[in-house]
């Protein structure tokens, strides 16, 4: 499978690089680039990123298996991401995160990130999210949550189309 | 009463107060740089001339300023140990890493306020001749980086920023750096490694003490986002009447974030040591106390990697009197005065200034359990007792919240705790062993029932 990278988002990248007097620097960012674009970092997105930063394929493999943002499958249309943390469990996360996996057929006691069967949510347990006065608190794809009752949670479910 | 003192917090949250620019300079924005960088040599009694950078140098290190990030280290301090001698560039990282549980009140400045963080960046930059700064935010706050990347373009746009910034020939380029979910960033040299590109592997200090060799070997200062705020207020006020506020050696003012069990969490600046842990907790400028009908159980007073507080637990406190003699004070761990030194010599720390506070509806061995799986989960692995003795504990933990504890688990989970503290290569071994041995230490009776009453009910059923 040939991967390409829109010219856009090449001049992107190619800005990034200014940023640092050491290109392997830019590595996060791309990664982050590349996962925003596909939707998940693939065996092919981490050797085209080597092969731009001057890199082996192993120095930015080694980082998508250890920064926990990074993906190497797709994951669903919404990523809802609950936060797991101490403040939020005192505040009723684990009931939400169980009220999510419910509405999508997911194990609430699997570990990990889960996928509904249509692909539209994935749903995950995270770590403090740095909102703990104003649990339980969400990420869906890019937006936050605060307070996030089941009701709000599925208002925020029926928003995602 | 003890009051809120809004310094950093001043604009925001008020009606009408927005991150742009424009709403910034209508407020005063970036007044304090323009005095900073007009600053002319001074004329020392020695002959020797003092220069614009050594004075805010000079001018921190009067105001007596620690670090807002954890440690609570002299930011003055930290700054005189930057090698300016080396000949290689000097680096400035904003730690905007925010990922302490209990934690959150960069994410108020960051996303409400960026123009105040860039400008206390700038004119900390200015006084350290660094050239190229980073802003490392976690990557979980995608909206923070956006708006910083925003401010900063605006910042350019008026010259406070980029090439002779404001005439002066001074240049500075900031950039925006993204991490990507690990809580080790958060530590300044597993930071600085993930800023050159590797994973967040902590350095082994020393050598790789940042001022000496940080990013790229070089120089680096690592501040945090609050303190890089309050470097603008000491410009603006100057270093000693900035000392005034809050406490000898506790000096300024300290946005403590609330969680937990109490009516009204929510972040709330005060002057350091002026305002005691009780106060933040029960007074309605602060908490307004716990959930009706509630009792007090337990407080972990600075981040979930500090030693937690039990209810009624008294400290003897060593206290100066007018003579200069000093003498012991038995005091309630309600009424420490909520700063740095006290909350140390009560065995503890105030860390990040995050209190989470716990009622007697809780199950400390959940408690426990829950902040065993995060450090499991955030060991970067590089120290096998920090790798194995995270997870044991963890383990440990989730078998004890699971039906199957045993009453010598209690002393099990501290045995491994103090096999990892003191004998890995970052701080994260102590903030991983810290919860464990306080837990387990001050609620024993309550960890040892657990196991007890779980064997006595396994046994009877049966081998598993
Ligand atoms: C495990 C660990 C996590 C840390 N996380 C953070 C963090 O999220 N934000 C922060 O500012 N400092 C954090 N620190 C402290 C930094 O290492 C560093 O001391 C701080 O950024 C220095 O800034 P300051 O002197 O302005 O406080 C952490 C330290 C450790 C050991
Ligand atoms: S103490 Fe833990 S987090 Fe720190 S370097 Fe060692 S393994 Fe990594
Ligand atoms: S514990 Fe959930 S945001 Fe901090």
């Amino acid at each position: 499978m040939s991967f390409t990278v829109p010219a856009a988002l090449e001049a992107e990248l190619n800005e990034l690089v200014t940023h640092y007097p050491e290109k392997r620097s830019a590595s996060l960012m791309f990664l982050h680039a590349i996962q925003e674009h596909f939707g998940y970092i693939s065996k092919e997105a981490t050797e085209w990123i080597a092969d731009k930063l001057e890199l082996q394929p192993i120095n930015v493999y080694e980082l998508v298996t250890f920064y926990p943002m990074f993906r190497q499958e797709p994951a669903g249309k919404y990523q809802i991401k609950v936060c797991r943390t101490l403040s939020c469990a005192l505040a009723g996360s684990g009931k939400l995160h169980k009220h999510f996996c419910e509405k999508f057929a997911l194990d609430p006691k699997a570990h990990g990130v889960q996928t509904s069967k249509d692909g539209k949510f994935s749903v995950e347990f995270v770590e403090c999210l740095a909102s703990c006065g104003t649990g339980p608190v969400m990420m869906c794809n890019e937006d936050f949550y605060e307070a996030v009752s089941h009701g709000k949670a599925d208002e925020i479910v029926g928003k995602c189309k | 009463m003890p009051e809120q003192y809004r310094l950093i917090l001043k604009n925001i949250d008020q009606p009408g107060y927005t991150p742009d620019l424009e709403c910034y300079l209508r407020h005063g924005g970036y007044e304090s740089l323009k005095k900073a960088i007009a600053l002319q040599p001074k004329d020392l009694p020695d002959g020797k001339k003092q220069s614009a950078q050594e004075q805010i140098r000079d001018d921190v290190k009067a105001s007596g300023l620690r670090g807002r990030g954890g440690a609570g280290f002299s930011a003055g301090m930290k700054w005189s140990f930057v090698d300016r001698k080396s000949g290689k560039p000097i680096y400035l990282i904003c730690n905007a890493d925010e990922s302490e549980p209990g934690t959150f009140k960069d994410r108020q400045i960051i996303h409400k306020d960026p123009h105040q963080l860039i400008e206390g960046m700038i004119i900390s930059c200015f006084a350290n001749d660094v050239k190229l700064a980073y802003l490392y935010i976690r990557g979980e706050f995608p909206a923070g980086a956006k708006l910083l990347n925003q401010a900063l373009a605006e910042a350019r746009a008026k010259n406070f920023l980029g090439k002779n910034i404001l005439g002066t020939g001074y240049d500075l380029e900031i950039y925006v750096h993204r991490g990507a979910g690990a809580y080790i960033c958060g530590e300044e040299t597993g930071l600085i490694e993930s800023l050159e590109g590797k994973r967040a592997y902590p350095r082994i200090k020393p050598p790789y003490f940042p001022a000496i060799l940080g990013l790229y070997m070089s120089p680096t200062i690592v501040n945090n986002v609050e303190t890089l705020c309050h470097v603008k207020h000491i410009i603006d006020m100057g270093g000693a009447a900035y000392s005034k506020l809050g406490t000898p050696n506790n000096t300024g003012t300290r946005i403590v974030s609330l969680s937990g069990q109490v009516k009204k969490p929510g972040y709330y600046e005060i002057e350091v040591g002026k305002v005691t842990i009780g106060e933040l907790i029960y007074h309605s400028n602060f908490g307004g106390g716990l959930l009706d009908g509630r009792k007090l159980k337990a407080v972990i007073p600075g981040g979930s990697s500090a030693k937690v507080f039990k209810a009624g637990e008294k400290f003897k406190l060593k206290k100066k009197n007018a003579d200069g003699t000093m003498t012991e004070v038995e005091t309630d761990m309600l009424d420490l005065p909520y700063d740095f030194d006290s909350l140390q010599a009560a065995g503890s720390m105030s860390g990040s200034s995050a209190i989470i506070v716990m009622d007697d509806s809780v199950d400390v061995v959940e408690v426990l359990a829950n902040l065993g799986e995060f450090y499991a989960h955030e060991s970067c692995g590089q120290c096998t007792p920090c790798r194995e003795g995270s997870l044991w504990m963890s383990k440990a933990l989730h078998r004890m919240t699971h039906g199957h504890g045993r009453k010598q688990d209690a002393d099990y989970l501290v045995n491994i705790a103090q096999n990892i503290q003191g004998r890995t290569i970052c701080a994260f071994g102590e903030a991983c062993s810290w919860p464990v041995l306080s837990f387990v230490k001050k609620f024993k009776d309550e960890f040892e029932a657990k196991g007890a009453a779980d064997e006595a009910r396994n046994a009877g059923a049966g081998p598993k």
